[in-house]
């Protein structure tokens, strides 16, 4: 049984999506089902963690036809990591997403909302686990499409451009990629990414090889939403039900983060990506950027949900920053990242999913006085907030620590002067939200709002207090990355 | 009891104490008594501390561990141990002074006043007894956020506009340029740890080290070396007891207690005399110290005069930590504790001025004196500690920091030294002449003897007092802080 872990991951959601689906009558089964399914995918992974965390790694080939020939799933230290990330997300999401889906979505809906949410985890999960670059693909559309009928499924009208803006940007993300795959295909004979790694060098200097990897990393680049190719991820974090705004902003851009880091580091091997084609004088002006004005853009937000989206984009610049510095040092302080985001980002949108359960709204305007009215969910969002902003003893500040040292390793005096100024400006957009909800009185119509009912307020907290255990105790988290970045230094998996 | 539990002791009895003084806001007289039994708890805990350090040992206490090498630790050295004495110490007869002066003033919001005031001792007690830079940048920015409330106390526009100037300030400078240099001594260096000698020697090239000491000295935006000085001043909107404690002992003592600290333990003496910009720095003080002499003789508001002459002793402090010999550091270190009892007299006495007339300007001082003896008394006293004029405690810091300064050979100091001397009697002797021997205007005349309360005027007495006691006591003060520089103390646990 525990052999087959590896294709269970992805076998148990995509069997039980179909099976959600068909218990449309009741939102409620249909619930319990997906949460069952959530948390065992959760056990599988880390039950794949705790078998590679001794620095071993699992192969499996898919219905027993060898590579390649079949698809062959792979595990090391790396993507048990991003594994965790989802299953984790997925598995708090869950007891969470009861209340809030009842409360946006219509009752008629909720089996195909659950089931889309199925098919949109497996697909994240079978990009991680995947070692073919073809099945890569076809794991990112069919993440991708659920995403986009998820997102369709927000209360307001603007949802749906959002999430046609999301497709159009998507699919040519994805396509570039698939352009690029067919490319290293045509060059090498093979999709399987192992075989793929032993064979580029032979013709790393051709046109279409390099071809190949402009391809490949602009497709990715559109995905995990790299500054300037971002502009699809506000509006559709913004217009998403509340749950798919913690699940995707938690989940889909790190997943895209850690296919670039497969390609550019295990496939493409760091002489080729970063010494030939200086990819990481590429990323960093474009990392800069993407933390300076997406946080500036941040700062002027009036809508909570957008303030956080551009966060969120920042954040994934500190995660390209980390890997533009080209170390070992660097690339931990992103692989951690991935994980200190995900918690962080996820609390702070779940907190923001109970105050529109409670207001309504999330405009500044709503969240007048929410501060008295509902100060559990307030203090959630500070916690995760402090976190966001990089205080000491949250998990924040254990990525900007790493982070920081790279950039000194690395000699960028300067950077490291530009990292400590944007958690200022962090600072300051957390600050404009805390003012208003703690200072102002609010008006008539919010004066007798409750607290958030519990089913959302635990998984809430859970996540805003594992900010701040995992801030005390990084040594977890410090030394799952060191795995993960050896595992992804060390070659094709 | 052990050392461990006496130093989370020493740090929980005040975060007790504010849960306390939470709980009680209701009753006022419970409340501030719950203050003062507080603070005495929390400076008999500190003493037993003292003991243990006069006998070499290095009380030690690991909180957790953040990853290898970086973790929350406290270790208590001499330094640290006379500036926890000294802020609890003083915290006491602050409470006592602060009922007075906020019933007396008909100030609001007791409750939130008092409550973070513990945190600002707590923060004041972690940053005495940090056992790495880590640690005491945490606490320092506890302090800063703490204090926040208090500076913004009066919620009027400006009392929130100097509180905005005191925040933007001191949390620019520790985020920018205090946590770039930590991180960068952690690169550098490798560990954050304070070790009697520094970290820094061999393992840092002087290079690196010049803009590390500039980075730290900037970045310590409490020690008020210009142009960062600008958040003191600000600070004076807050009520006095807070101007008294924290503008004058805890915050800006935490600030040049940081330099003390970086300067001793991280760089070392002998490391510091190796790099550029030591004397650089050595000028930026000396210039800060001379300039905020000449801008305090121009200030008519008590406090604002009071804020720069503060800025100007605090730079006494850094010139003492930058002079780089024992005799000066041991001046500095000793300056703290005798400016600490001069500046938390005057502004004590300001404090009364205020309570009992009103009056925030010297020019309407006039014939004060007659009416408050006491009060103008204490405040002489206090400005004879500032100047350093026997028989004040102030007498012994400036000695040794003159001697420093002649060790050194630097006799641009010592002649700065002197004209800020004559420049600190040229601005803080007036307001007492004014008091005592101009005639009071007409519409002040008469009256009799119009003191502030009883509760302002004992502690201001008390500090005096101790003014004096201290010109007797600076041998034993000198004694234990002599145990800075003893790189190996005798018994202490390898």
């Amino acid at each position: 049984m525990t052999e087959h872990l590896p294709a269970l991951q992805v076998a148990i959601g995509l069997t039980a999506a179909p099976v959600v689906m068909m218990l449309g009558r009741s939102g409620r089964l249909a619930w319990a089902l997906t949460t069952l399914t959530c948390w065992a995918t959760f056990a599988v992974a880390l039950a794949l963690f705790f078998e590679v965390s001794d620095g071993s790694v699992i192969t499996y080939q898919m219905g027993g036809w060898a590579p390649p020939w079949g698809i062959e799933y792979v595990i090391d230290a790396a993507n048990a990591w991003v594994l965790v990330i989802i299953g984790m997300i997925s598995a708090v999401v869950m007891p969470f997403a009861r209340r809030s889906v009842e409360r946006e979505i219509s009752a008629s809906r909720i089996a195909m909302f659950y089931c889309a949410f199925l098919l949109a985890n497996a697909g994240l999960i079978g990009i991680t686990v995947t070692a073919d670059a073809f099945n890569i693909f076809v794991f990112f559309e069919i993440s991708a499409l659920a995403s986009y009928a998820l997102i369709a499924m927000g209360r307001d009208r603007r949802a749906l451009i959002s999430s046609f803006q999301y497709l159009i940007m998507g699919t040519v993300g994805t396509t570039f990629l698939l352009i690029g795959i067919g490319f290293l295909y045509i060059m090498t004979g093979t999709l399987n990414l192992g075989d793929l790694a032993a064979r580029l060098p032979e013709v790393a200097d051709t046109r279409t090889i390099r071809a190949a990897f402009g391809f490949i990393a602009v497709g990715i680049s559109l995905k995990l939403a790299l500054f300037p190719l971002h502009l699809w991820l506000p509006n559709a974090y913004t217009y998403a039900p509340s749950m798919v705004t913690v699940f995707l902003s938690a989940t889909a851009t790190k997943v895209a983060i850690y296919v670039l880091l497969r390609f550019v580091y295990s496939v493409f091997g760091f002489q080729f990506s970063f010494v030939d084609l200086s990819m990481g004088w590429v990323l960093m002006p474009l990392a800069l950027l993407g933390i300076l004005v997406p946080s500036l853009v941040a700062v002027f937000q009036t809508n909570v949900k957008r303030l956080l989206a551009y966060s969120s984009v920042a954040q994934v610049g500190y995660m390209i920053l980390g890997i533009s510095f080209a170390s070992t040092l660097g690339l931990m302080a992103s692989v951690m990242h991935l994980f200190n985001h995900a918690i962080t980002k996820a609390a702070l949108f779940m907190a923001i999913g109970c105050l529109v359960y409670r207001l309504g709204g999330i405009s500044l305007t709503h969240l007048a006085g929410a501060g008295q009215r509902m100060p559990w969910t307030m203090a959630a969002f500070v916690t995760a907030g402090l976190s966001l902003i990089g205080v000491p003893l949250t998990a924040g500040f254990v990525t900007k620590w790493h982070l920081i040292q790279a950039a000194l390793e690395g000699g960028y005096w300067p950077i490291a002067l530009l990292l400590l100024g944007t958690s200022l400006l962090a600072a300051l957009y957390i600050w404009k939200v805390v003012e208003v909800a703690y200072f102002q009185t609010p008006d008539d119509e919010h004066a007798q709002v409750k607290e958030a009912p519990l089913s959302m307020l635990i998984p809430t907290w859970v996540l805003a207090g594992s900010t701040v255990v995992f801030g005390i105790y990084g040594n977890f988290t410090v030394n799952s990355a060191r795995a993960a970045a050896t595992a992804l230094m060390g070659g094709a998996p | 009891m052990t050392d461990a539990s006496l130093i989370l002791l020493s740090l929980g009895v005040p975060l007790a104490g504010m849960m306390l003084i939470i709980a009680c806001g209701r009753w006022a007289a419970l409340r501030d008594g719950v203050t003062v039994a507080t603070a005495i708890a929390m400076f008999t805990t500190v003493l037993q501390l003292l003991p243990r350090v006069q006998a070499g040992e290095r009380p030690r206490l690991e909180l957790f561990e953040l990853f290898p090498g970086l973790g929350v630790t406290f270790e208590v050295e001499p330094l640290g141990m006379v500036f926890a004495m000294l802020a609890s110490g003083l915290w006491i007869i602050t409470a006592i002074y602060a009922i007075g002066y906020m019933r007396g003033a008909k100030e609001s919001h007791h409750t939130r006043f008092h409550a973070f005031f513990a945190i600002a001792l707590f923060s004041a007690t972690g940053i005495a007894f940090a056992g790495n830079m880590f640690t005491l940048f945490l606490f320092y920015e506890v302090l800063t956020l703490s204090t926040y409330p208090l500076v913004a106390h009066k919620g009027t526009a400006a009392a929130r506009a100097g509180a905005r100037t005191y925040l933007g300030i001191l949390l620019g400078t520790s985020v920018g340029f205090l946590l770039l240099a930590t991180l960068a001594t952690w690169w550098l260096a490798g560990t954050l740890d304070f070790t009697p000698g520094g970290i820094m020697a061999g393992r840092v090239d002087p290079g690196h080290g010049s803009i590390l000491l500039v980075l730290f000295l900037y970045g310590i935006g409490k020690a008020a070396l210009m142009p960062f000085h600008r958040w003191l001043p600000a600070a004076m909107v807050a009520p006095t007891p807070v101007s008294a404690l924290l503008h004058a002992v805890a915050v800006v003592k935490a600030g040049v207690f940081t330099v003390l600290k970086v300067t001793i333990y991280l760089f070392g003496i002998d490391y510091l005399q190796e790099l550029a910009s030591s004397d650089v720095m050595l000028y930026v003080a000396v210039f800060t110290l001379l300039a905020a002499s000449l801008v305090a003789m121009r200030q008519d508001n008590l406090k604002a005069r009071l804020a720069y002459s503060t800025v100007s002793q605090l730079s006494y402090i850094v010139t003492g930590a930058l002079l780089l010999n024992q005799i000066a550091a041991l001046g500095a270190s000793m300056h703290i504790v005798m400016h600490a009892f001069g500046k938390i007299t005057l502004f004590f006495c300001a404090g009364a001025i205020y309570v009992a007339t009103k009056k925030t300007e010297i020019s309407d001082m006039n014939g004060l004196g007659r009416r408050m003896p006491i009060t103008f008394t204490a405040f002489f006293i206090g400005a004879l500690c500032v100047i350093g004029i026997p028989p004040m405690g102030g007498v012994w810091s400036k000695w040794h920091l003159i001697m420093g300064a002649f060790e050194g050979g630097y006799g641009l100091v010592v002649l700065a030294l002197m004209i800020s001397t004559l420049l600190n009697i040229g601005y803080l002797i007036p307001p007492v002449v004014r008091a005592f021997l101009l005639p009071p205007k007409e519409s002040d005349a008469g009256g009799g003897l119009r003191e502030a309360p009883l509760m302002c005027v004992v502690p201001i007495a008390f500090t005096a007092l101790g003014c004096i006691a201290l010109f007797v006591l600076a041998q034993p003060l000198a004694e234990l802080l002599g145990g800075m520089f003893v790189s190996a103390p005798p018994g202490a646990a390898p």
